[in-house]
Parts: structure tokens; C-alpha cells; sequence
């Protein structure tokens, strides 16, 4: 180690320089780990900072899906699942579930009758401590392929250029069929006649170890009835809240559980695109609502549905979104949970 | 006390460098996870889960085998202040190294977030769900995290300043294997 045809002083010299340099290496290693030397890669943080609305963040609230209406009730399985999955879930039995009805909005104080995409968010725990969350919508298939195409649409929506859309389909062409979905198809004048849709792809695993991929979806078993726009504009502001709130209390609200089984080259990473209506299914059991909470207070304010919160026999699929989602959802959850305050609950006592 | 010891056992050494590379690993990981909404951000999340629980046992039991070994003497030579630096970095290693799985497991807790290890083996929640204690812990756990890697550069530059420039044993009492002859040492 020693150098003796150095000088000693030159030799220490030599030393600090080395480990100066092996310090600093090191910490650019990181910073660059960290993405600070890389304004390119798309960030939770841009990814949400692209939701805000124009009427500014909605501090306290969910970044998107951001209006929204608690509910508590069972999944019952009636154990057809398990020709799927082995997890617990699937196995004939019923099992507790929170969830949250939801508008596609970053806008917490938007109008019911203004949003065009409705949600669920489904958490369903089963006994043996797993818990399976999922975060779904009532469009058939997502408007882009990938959550770098997600992020640009939520750009090119933000911008002032009326040229932006227009640039942004013509380079992302899957959003026609969305386009034409948003237009075209029926709205309800309720949550429970709405049916929602995983529109993702997982990976479900059997007790001989088979894997399938696969999509789920819950079909309501109330008759949609559908209303015409204008006529949903003179309800109230909150109608959607209100009427789920009565009805549930009129008595419990069920859903269809179908899981959808891809075939071999199905489009299982884009879920721009829907399956072809052959694909096998099979009716795993029923969601039933039993009761209805108020976000503010309700069970459902502080669990982050995250769709990558899946029980041993679940796994996620090559579709990019679960895991976009996953990181964006808990940088949403980071920063509402610390703006508490400015989403006071009501009962300051109030126990989770 | 064992205070002729020149170099930590060689439990001691393979526990030491075994930590290292997972602290280093958890370290990036945690920062580059962040830092992405790609698909390895869940590959990344999964181990972070795991690693961090394994390095809060290695911990534990490397505290068990420093309160039963000791560790060799500092040079009788080397200046107080760095003698007190030393101390203070091990004491601030192991706090770090324990406290920073414990503020893991706890904002995932309070958030009721799932903890899962290898194997689908998960862990029970440490603390109720809570708004506020997620918040504390997550900026606590977020902000030590730098802190960490700030003394694990400040631990490396000094260990190389003991090998290269100092040249007093103190880097040989971890290293691997003997790279010096020990009664360089012993002086």
C-alpha cells in the first residue's frame, strides 16, 4: 500500500484526493438515484402535481377522485373464485368490506352531475389478516395505454392551446374509443346502478400453481335507469351522495362480482382496450352495501386504495398502471393525511 | 473487558460488511423508488418491506454480539475529537439502524398499509391508523434517511482516512480480511 518513491506529503495528498473523490461519487450516485439529475423521469410528485384542477389542489383530499362517500357491508363468495385463486377471498364465506363511491375529479366540490367517470374503491379483508383493495371505474376501458400517456393527457387538458388535444390524439389515437365512450354511453342517477370495472390486468394464481390473467368487474343488480344529462344538471349538487345515502338506507344495495379470464394474446398491458365479449367468466360472489358514511368522518377517509394491495394468490400483471397508480395514490395519501386541518373532522374524538 | 483485541471477531466483521451493503442497498432503494411511477417501483417497495426488517434483526443481533465482544481499542494516539467522533457515530449508527426500520413499520402501521416480507409473511400493525402519526413518522423516517446516508459517506470517508492516511489499524480492525500486519497496531 505504502508508496515509497513518494513523498509522504504527496502521498496523503493523493489519499484526501481519493477519498474526496470515492465521497463525492457517492453522494452523486445518490442524488442521481434520487432522479435530481433527471428533470425527465416522471415523478409521483409531477404525476399529481399534473391532477391539481384549475381551481387549485384540494388540500386535505384525495389528489383525484377527490369527491367521494364512504360505505361499509360483506362480500360474500360463493367460492367459484377458487377455481382462480387461492386466495382466502375466493374461498365460499363472507367477509367484511369498506369502500368509497367516487368521482373522477380532482375538484372535491364538484357537481354530481358534472362528472363524467364515477368509482369504487373496494377494500375486502378476509380472516386470515390479508386484504384485497381495488380501485375501480365505470367506463369500460381506460382513455390512454400507458401512465406516460396518462400524464401528457392530463397536460394537454391543463393547457390554454386549443391545439394540445388535438395534438395529443393524433399521437395517442386509443382515446377516440374513451371520446366515444363519454359521449355515447348512459348516465344513472345513482351509485347503484352503476357497474365498475378493475379496467386493469392481474395475475391470478389457483392452488396448482396455474396462473391466469385477468380483470374483474361488479355488475349492479339494480336496473339502470338511465337520465338524461340536462335532467341530472337540476338535481342538487351532492344528488349522487344523497341517493345512495337514502337508498342503502332503504335497504342493502348488491353487486355481481365477474372475474374475466384473458386469453393467450389479449391486450393484458393496455388497459386502453377491452377484451372481446367471449372471454370466460366466472361469478365469484356479491358485494352487498350496507351502510353509507360521510367522507369526513367515515372509515374509508384514510385508507389509501391502492390496487397493488392484493392477497397472497393475487398478483399484478405486465399492465404499467397498477404500479403508476400504486406510487402516485401514496404520494396523494402522504400529502392529504398532513393537511388534515384543512379537512377538519367533525368529531375531533373521533376514533378510526 | 477484552481490551487486547486488535481486531473485531470475525462474527462481528461478517455481520459489519453483510449490514453495509444492505443499509447501501435500502438506502438507493429508498430514494429511487420515490423517485418513479415504473413498474419497479413496486419491485423496489417489495424489497424495501423486507430488507428493512432484516436489517432491524441483524441489527439486534449485532448489538447482542457488541455488548458481548466489545470492540478493539482506538489508538492511543488518535486525538480526543476524533475518538468522540467515533463514539458518537456508532451510537448514531445503531439508533439509525433500529430506529429506522421501527419508523418504517410504524408509518406503514398508521396508514394500514399491509407489511409483507418474502414469502407473503406479513407483520402486524404497530400503531392504530392515524392521520397525524403517519404524517411524523413519514417525514421522520424521509428526512433520517438522508441523515443515514450523510453518515455512512462521513463513516466511509473517515475509515479511508484511517487506511490511506492515518494508517493505524482501525480500518484493519473491520476489514475483511488482515491487509496490515496487526502489531503496526499495537505500535
Amino acid at each position: 500500500m505504502a508508496q515509497p518513491s513518494q513523498s509522504p506529503t504527496r502521498s496523503i495528498f493523493g489519499s484526501l484526493v481519493l477519498i474526496a473523490v470515492i465521497i463525492a461519487g457517492g453522494a452523486a450516485a445518490f442524488a442521481y438515484t434520487a432522479g435530481w439529475f433527471s428533470p425527465q423521469r416522471l415523478t409521483p410528485e409531477k404525476m399529481v402535481a399534473a391532477l391539481a384542477p384549475p381551481t387549485g389542489v384540494a388540500l386535505g383530499h384525495r389528489r383525484n377522485h377527490a369527491k367521494g362517500i364512504c360505505f361499509t357491508g360483506v362480500f360474500e363468495a360463493n367460492g367459484a373464485g377458487t377455481a382462480l385463486s387461492y386466495a382466502h377471498v375466493f374461498t365460499r364465506g363472507e367477509y367484511p368490506v369498506l369502500g368509497r363511491f367516487n368521482l373522477a375529479t380532482a375538484d372535491a366540490n364538484a357537481l354530481d352531475a358534472t362528472v363524467r367517470v364515477r368509482g369504487m374503491g373496494l377494500q375486502i379483508s378476509t380472516p386470515d389478516g390479508e386484504v384485497w383493495r381495488s380501485a375501480m371505474i365505470d367506463a369500460p376501458f381506460f382513455p390512454v395505454s400507458t401512465p406516460q400517456a396518462f400524464y401528457e393527457l392530463l397536460i394537454a387538458s391543463a393547457t390554454k392551446d386549443s391545439n394540445a388535444m388535438k395534438t395529443f390524439a393524433g399521437a395517442h389515437p386509443e382515446i377516440a374509443a374513451f371520446g366515444a365512450w363519454a359521449k355515447s354511453a348512459p348516465w344513472t342517477g345513482s351509485y347503484a346502478e352503476d357497474r365498475f370495472n378493475s379496467l386493469n390486468s392481474f395475475v391470478f394464481a389457483d392452488s396448482s400453481g396455474t396462473e391466469k390473467t385477468v380483470r374483474w368487474s361488479l355488475l349492479p343488480a339494480a336496473q339502470p335507469v338511465p337520465v338524461s344529462p340536462e335532467d341530472l344538471a337540476r338535481r342538487r349538487a351532492d344528488f349522487l351522495e344523497q341517493e345512495i345515502t337514502e337508498r342503502v338506507r332503504g335497504g342493502p344495495q348488491h353487486w355481481t362480482m365477474i372475474v374475466t379470464v384473458a386469453n393467450p394474446g389479449d391486450p393484458t398491458a393496455d388497459p386502453s382496450k377491452a377484451w372481446p365479449e367471449d372471454r370466460r367468466t366466472v361469478e365469484v360472489g356479491a358485494l352487498t352495501v350496507q351502510q353509507i358514511q360521510p367522507e369526513r368522518d367515515g372509515p374509508c377517509r384514510d385508507i389509501n386504495f391502492d390496487p397493488t394491495v392484493l392477497p397472497s394468490g393475487m398478483r399484478t400483471s405486465d399492465d404499467p398502471f397498477p404500479a403508476a397508480r400504486s406510487a402516485a395514490y401514496a404520494k396523494s395519501y402522504d400529502l392529504r393525511t398532513a393537511e388534515a386541518k384543512d379537512y377538519p373532522r367533525t368529531a375531533t374524538d373521533a376514533k378510526p | 473487558m477484552i481490551g487486547t483485541r486488535l481486531r473485531f471477531t470475525p462474527l462481528q466483521r461478517l455481520l459489519h460488511w453483510v449490514m453495509a451493503v444492505c443499509i447501501l442497498a435500502m438506502l438507493f432503494i429508498g430514494v429511487g423508488m420515490l423517485s418513479t411511477v415504473r413498474p419497479k417501483f413496486l419491485t423496489l417497495v417489495s424489497i424495501h418491506k423486507p430488507l428493512g426488517i432484516a436489517i432491524l434483526v441483524l441489527t439486534l443481533i449485532r448489538l447482542a454480539v457488541r455488548l458481548l465482544y466489545g470492540a478493539p481499542p482506538l489508538p492511543a494516539d488518535l486525538p480526543e475529537p476524533m475518538k468522540l467522533a467515533a463514539k458518537l457515530s456508532h451510537y448514531a449508527f445503531y439508533v439509525l439502524m433500529i430506529g429506522m426500520p421501527l419508523l418504517g413499520w410504524g408509518m406503514l402501521s398508521a396508514a394500514a398499509y399491509p407489511v409483507v416480507l418474502f414469502g407473503g409473511v406479513r407483520l402486524p400493525a404497530i400503531l392504530p391508523l392515524s392521520d397525524s402519526l403517519h404524517t411524523l413518522l413519514w417525514n421522520t423516517h424521509f428526512y433520517l434517511a438522508f441523515v443515514f446516508f450523510a453518515l455512512v459517506l462521513l463513516h466511509v470517508a473517515a475509515a479511508l482516512f484511517h487506511a490511506l492516511v492515518r494508517r493505524d489499524g482501525v480500518f484493519d480492525a473491520m476489514a475483511p480480511v488482515s491487509t496490515h500486519d496487526e502489531v503496526a497496531r499495537a505500535q
